[in-house]
């Protein structure tokens, strides 16, 4: 299932037979990533289970991959949340991709730097 | 498996007990040694527990800025409604007869034979390779065996979804969760943060600290004067002592 939404993704990224617009994503501050955005876009999620086991229960910490640092780096400047609309930077993707994100159940879709006023102010 | 620890720890003995090593920033703040600190990249290693001594002579019943710093670190939520998690509760008890009064902290005693782990059908609950009683959330179904079989009622279901993302612990709806120990904490080389609260009010009833290094203050305290186990009869073996009971 996760395969064949890559396999979309891929294809519409890359312009190979799009017949559904690229989601026009809001990047927040973007920048250098930790790695390059295609492999990222393909397999962030079994590097951020990887490093999900070993953080909760071998206690490593500071790896490369962090959900946190996603945040960090791609948080909407405008709602200062990677969820919110079709353009933030993972529910837009994940909408597309018609992959639902449990995530942000428990973890925070904003960035840790954020002041409390602009937290109440964002989405959750 | 690779949740178990011993890969690592003839390796981490041959280094000695300098990981724990703690240093007195101000009176009764107690703050391990970034230096020797276990470093980020490092896995927790058993040749550390970590255990808590409360000092019940030196707890004020009036007093609960461990409960609140707490709520505060977790973001647990405030006012507290009767569904809430409680992570750590302050408790009252009287002798009877003589009527003697005690007032004490009550949370997860950390066992190192905890019975919420046995029980839990997914390997969710799980006591880390230092000695603290996890609940991995990834994997929690909130079946609830755990709590069910917590002698001490440590642990909590939530049964709200979460809003408050704030907090040091990633928390969310139909999970169970329990004291951390502040592993986050911990894990920077800093003490839980209702062990600085309770310094900070001046009563330092809290003593945290490595049960495995002979020399830590709080080896050294459990040494020189009589403490106990809650319910020792289980024989869990929890990693936290009370004085004054
Ligand atoms: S006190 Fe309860 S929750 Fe904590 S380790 Fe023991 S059995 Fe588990
Ligand atoms: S509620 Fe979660 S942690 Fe507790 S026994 Fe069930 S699956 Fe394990």
């Amino acid at each position: 299932m996760r395969r064949i939404a890559a396999f979309f993704l891929v294809a519409a990224l890359t312009g190979a037979g799009a017949a559904v617009p690229v989601p026009d994503l809001d990047v927040g501050q973007g920048g250098h990533c930790v790695n390059d955005p295609q492999v990222m876009r393909q397999n962030h999620m079994k590097f951020l289970y990887q490093q999900r086991d070993e953080t909760v229960r071998q206690g490593i910490r500071g790896g490369k991959y962090s959900l946190a640092g996603c945040v960090d780096c791609h948080a909407s400047k405008v709602n200062h949340s990677v969820l919110g609309s079709d353009r933030n930077f993972c529910q837009g993707c994940h909408t597309y991709a018609a992959v639902k994100i449990d995530c942000f159940e428990c973890h925070s879709s904003q960035p840790r730097a954020l002041s409390a006023a602009q937290r109440e102010g964002g989405h959750p | 498996m690779s949740d178990q620890p011993d890969a690592s720890r003839r390796q981490f003995l041959s280094r000695g007990t300098a990981a724990t090593a703690a240093v007195a920033v101000a009176p009764g703040v107690l703050l391990y040694d970034f230096a020797r600190a276990r470093p980020p990249a490092e896995p927790a290693s058993s040749a550390v527990r970590w255990g808590l001594l409360i000092d019940t002579t030196r707890c004020d019943s009036g007093c609960d800025a461990c409960v609140s710093a707490c709520r505060e670190e977790n973001a647990l939520p405030l006012p507290l409604k009767p569904t809430d998690p409680q992570w750590i509760r302050k408790v009252e008890l009287q002798q009877e007869g003589s009527g003697r009064k005690v007032s004490l902290p009550m949370m997860c005693q950390h066992c190192a034979e905890p019975p919420c782990v046995d029980v839990c059908p997914t390997g969710a609950s799980f006591k880390r390779a230092d000695g603290i009683v996890l609940v991995d959330k990834h994997r929690c179904i909130g079946c609830r065996y755990c709590m069910m079989a917590c002698p001490y009622k440590a642990r909590s279901f939530v049964h709200e979804p979460v809003e408050d993302h704030s907090g040091a612990t990633p928390r969310g709806q139909g999970t169970v969760e329990s004291c951390t120990l502040c592993v986050h904490r911990v894990d920077q080389g800093r003490a839980p943060a209702c062990v600085d609260a309770c310094a900070s009010e001046g009563h330092r009833a809290l003593l945290f600290g490595n049960l495995n290094d002979p020399d830590s203050a709080i080896s050294q305290r459990l040494r020189s004067v009589a403490s106990v186990k809650l319910r020792a009869d289980l024989n869990l073996d929890p990693g936290l002592s009370y004085v004054g009971l």
